[in-house]
């Protein structure tokens, strides 16, 4: 029953789609109050290696190390967040070009790389991983086993952020306050909330999710460190914003699909399925492809969700 | 809490800019890369000694800053001639990858019959072609239904990379060389194809870079001279007004689009004709020639001509890591440099629209 086709892909959804939500998310937090980040792939191939090299080197007992690791990648996605705030909020820089400023700098063969060579993180696989858990013993039970008692913790929690994320915009005054910012930042200046500051929080709270998002790839899918092994997910993540239409509930449906995409190869590779790897491997960047062209047509006046603001520089001074 | 200094618009934009900017830009992205290497254990001063030497300095150094410099050079001006219009093609990479393919095809086909001349002619103009093609994907989507042209124009790249490793090792494609067993690689071109390298001062200098040089100047006159150059002007300060005055600038953001996919053709067409000489799937995908290229468009300021010479610089840094490194000089060093020019490139920009005032006086004025 378990090894039922559909099963294995939904469940693998999940676990590849858990990397590409967190990123996601993060992508939500920070375009609503007003700022495009493009810089995510570089924050989560940082998040990714700070994480390897926390599990390799902080001893204590697994669950400490690993929750240290965790930690480490947020705040190293932070930092590098707030790098791109600096540019965009303090500077008033190009956005899109700041953005893609920190995934080159950062990125593949950038500052990840360099890290990953200088602390030796990639000569070992982590042995200290973020592993699928056997909750209330359910895990094998039949088709539910593995779709919801059959997880790491970090896909629990990003069920969890998911609801509290959607509270936290929706439903507080605070959220308000942030959509406020990325929808009429003059409003919201005139309203006595500092621009500066909420456009900073909220760009490095997602680059924490984003190095939340990348550890998950050198402490759970692969688990290892590999030079440049988001592969582009970051970029996947950034669309997944616009196709979730800036609200973390789609969002979250949104990188399942895609982790489906992401894991239809491997799963069907298993199975022996006489199916071209390079076409599976093409189909997450394809379907990007499709879906945005969908999405912008259908929507092209409308922009549902999209914040006014997102993307423009404000400047008090030009009222 | 006051900070000490305000920005304050400029109201006009000094001509001495134009080249302070990214020269201040580059002295800042060494002092903050100096900052890191001291925080990693490094000697800077030695690091960046290294660099100068193999980069610039040393026997032959400068040849192979040119041969580095010669894709950088092409998807430099790719990413200019797109960003001028304020189309965010980031998809050089691909499009240079996609223009190997073309000039690799019909230097594959004709190479054994056809004139030398001829030959080149139509390997430029078909790499020109298939890059041009791969780029109008992404200006098509963009003009037609408004589709976020970085997202598509990225995601192509990874397309494209398949694309590659599809023709060369996972098929028996045309491009593949049938005598190649047990590592596939692709079908060498014949030796007369080879295009011609010329010796200035013991340094070569390959044809793609000449023709790099080429390209800069059209793209000049066309920005300067041209009624394209000058509608691209008037889209990118104002789209509103461009379609008020009615311009095409549906047509022209396509039209752009496939120049910038045919610029980085050329990169890739130049890699083919002028260094490898089959379709390097491995080696075209090593270098990140398209997302430095982003690197050496902003610092030129989106000048074509600019972007020869940044290119220059930024293929000697290439060039110092590819042959320094090691244990002492590890891979990522450069991309981290790289990046870090870029940065401090966007932060510069700041100083073209205003200028720093202190604070002090601001209090002063007030006060009296």
């Amino acid at each position: 029953m378990n090894s039922n086709l559909l099963v294995v892909i939904a469940a693998s959804a999940i676990f590849y789609g858990t990397p590409l939500f967190f990123a996601a998310l993060g992508g939500v937090f920070t375009e609503r109050s007003g700022v495009l980040n493009l810089g995510v792939e570089g924050m989560m191939l940082i998040g990714g290696v700070t994480a390897a090299w926390s599990s390799l080197h902080v001893g204590g007992s697994a669950w400490f190390t690993v929750l240290v690791a965790l930690c480490i990648a947020m705040l190293a996605g932070s930092i590098l967040a707030s790098l791109h705030a600096f540019l965009c909020v303090t500077l008033r820089a190009n956005q899109t070009v700041a953005g893609l400023s920190i995934t080159i700098f950062a990125g593949a063969v950038g500052l990840s790389s360099y890290f990953a060579n200088i602390w030796k993180a990639a000569q070992d696989p982590v042995t200290r991983q973020v592993r699928k858990l056997d909750v209330l013993g359910l895990a094998d039970a039949p088709i539910l086993g593995p779709l919801l008692f059959n997880h790491t913790i970090l896909t629990y929690l990003s069920w969890v952020m998911c609801a509290v994320a959607s509270w936290y915009l929706f439903r507080t005054k605070i959220g308000l306050q942030v959509r406020a910012v990325g929808e009429s930042p003059q409003t919201a200046d005139a309203m006595g909330i500092s621009v500066v500051k909420y456009r900073y929080i909220h760009t490095m709270l997602g680059g924490a999710l984003a190095g939340l998002g990348g550890a998950f790839y050198s402490l759970a899918i692969v688990p290892t460190w590999v030079d440049g092994m988001t592969k582009g997910a970051g970029w996947i993540a950034i669309a997944l914003v616009i196709f979730g239409f800036w609200r973390p509930g789609l969002t979250l449906l949104g990188a399942y699909l895609f982790g489906a995409l992401q894991s239809l190869g491997t799963v069907l590779k298993a199975r022996s399925f006489d199916i071209p790897g390079d076409v599976l491997d093409a189909l997450p960047f394809v379907m990007t492809i499709v879906v945005l062209v969908l999405v912008s047509t259908r929507f092209a006046h409308k922009r549902i969700g999209a914040p006014a603001a997102l993307g423009v520089p404000y400047e008090r001074e030009e009222r | 809490m006051r900070s000490p200094v305000r920005l304050e618009r400029r109201l006009t934009q000094p001509r001495w800019l134009n080249s302070a900017i990214p020269v201040f830009s580059l002295m800042g992205a060494l002092v903050v890369g100096a900052v890191v290497l001291l925080a990693t254990g490094k000697n800077p001063l030695d690091v960046y000694w290294r660099i100068l030497d193999r980069g610039f300095l040393s026997q032959r150094a400068v040849t192979g800053t040119l041969r580095t410099a010669t894709p950088l050079a092409f998807t430099g001006m790719c990413a200019a001639a797109a960003f001028r219009l304020g189309v965010i093609n980031i998809g050089g990479e691909g499009q240079l990858y996609i223009g190997a393919v073309g000039a690799a095809l019909v230097g594959l086909w004709i190479g054994g019959s056809a004139p030398v001349g001829i030959t080149i002619i139509v390997m430029v103009l078909a790499g020109m072609l298939f890059g041009a093609m791969y780029a109008s994907i992404v200006g098509v989507l963009r003009s037609q239904f408004n589709t976020n042209e970085i997202i598509t124009s990225l995601m192509m790249n990874y397309v494209a990379g398949i694309v590659l490793n599809y023709l060369i090792f996972n098929s028996r494609s045309y491009w593949r060389d049938p005598r190649s067993v047990g590592f596939p690689s692709g079908k060498p071109l014949e030796k007369r194809t080879f295009w011609p390298t010329y010796e200035v001062f013991s340094t070569s200098v390959s044809f793609g870079f000449l023709l790099a040089i080429a390209a800069a100047i059209v793209l000049w006159v066309v920005y300067k001279r041209s009624r394209l150059g000058f509608e691209i002007g008037i889209i990118a300060d104002s789209p509103r007004a461009a379609r008020y005055v009615g311009i095409r600038t549906k047509w022209t953001i396509v039209a752009v689009t496939a120049m910038s996919g045919a610029l980085a053709g050329l990169g890739g067409t130049s890699q083919v004709g002028d260094f490898a000489h089959y379709l390097d799937a491995k080696g075209l995908q090593l270098n990140n020639f398209g997302y430095t290229g982003i690197v050496v468009a902003a610092l030129a300021r989106l000048n074509p001509l600019g972007a020869i010479l940044v290119a220059v610089l930024m293929g000697g840094l290439t060039n110092a890591g590819y042959s320094l490194q090691g244990p002492d000089f590890p891979s990522g060093l450069v991309g981290t440099l790289q990046g870090l020019i870029l940065f401090t490139a966007v932060a510069g920009e700041i100083l073209t629209k205003y200028r720093l005032r202190s604070n002090r006086n601001a209090v002063k004025a007030v006060a009296v």
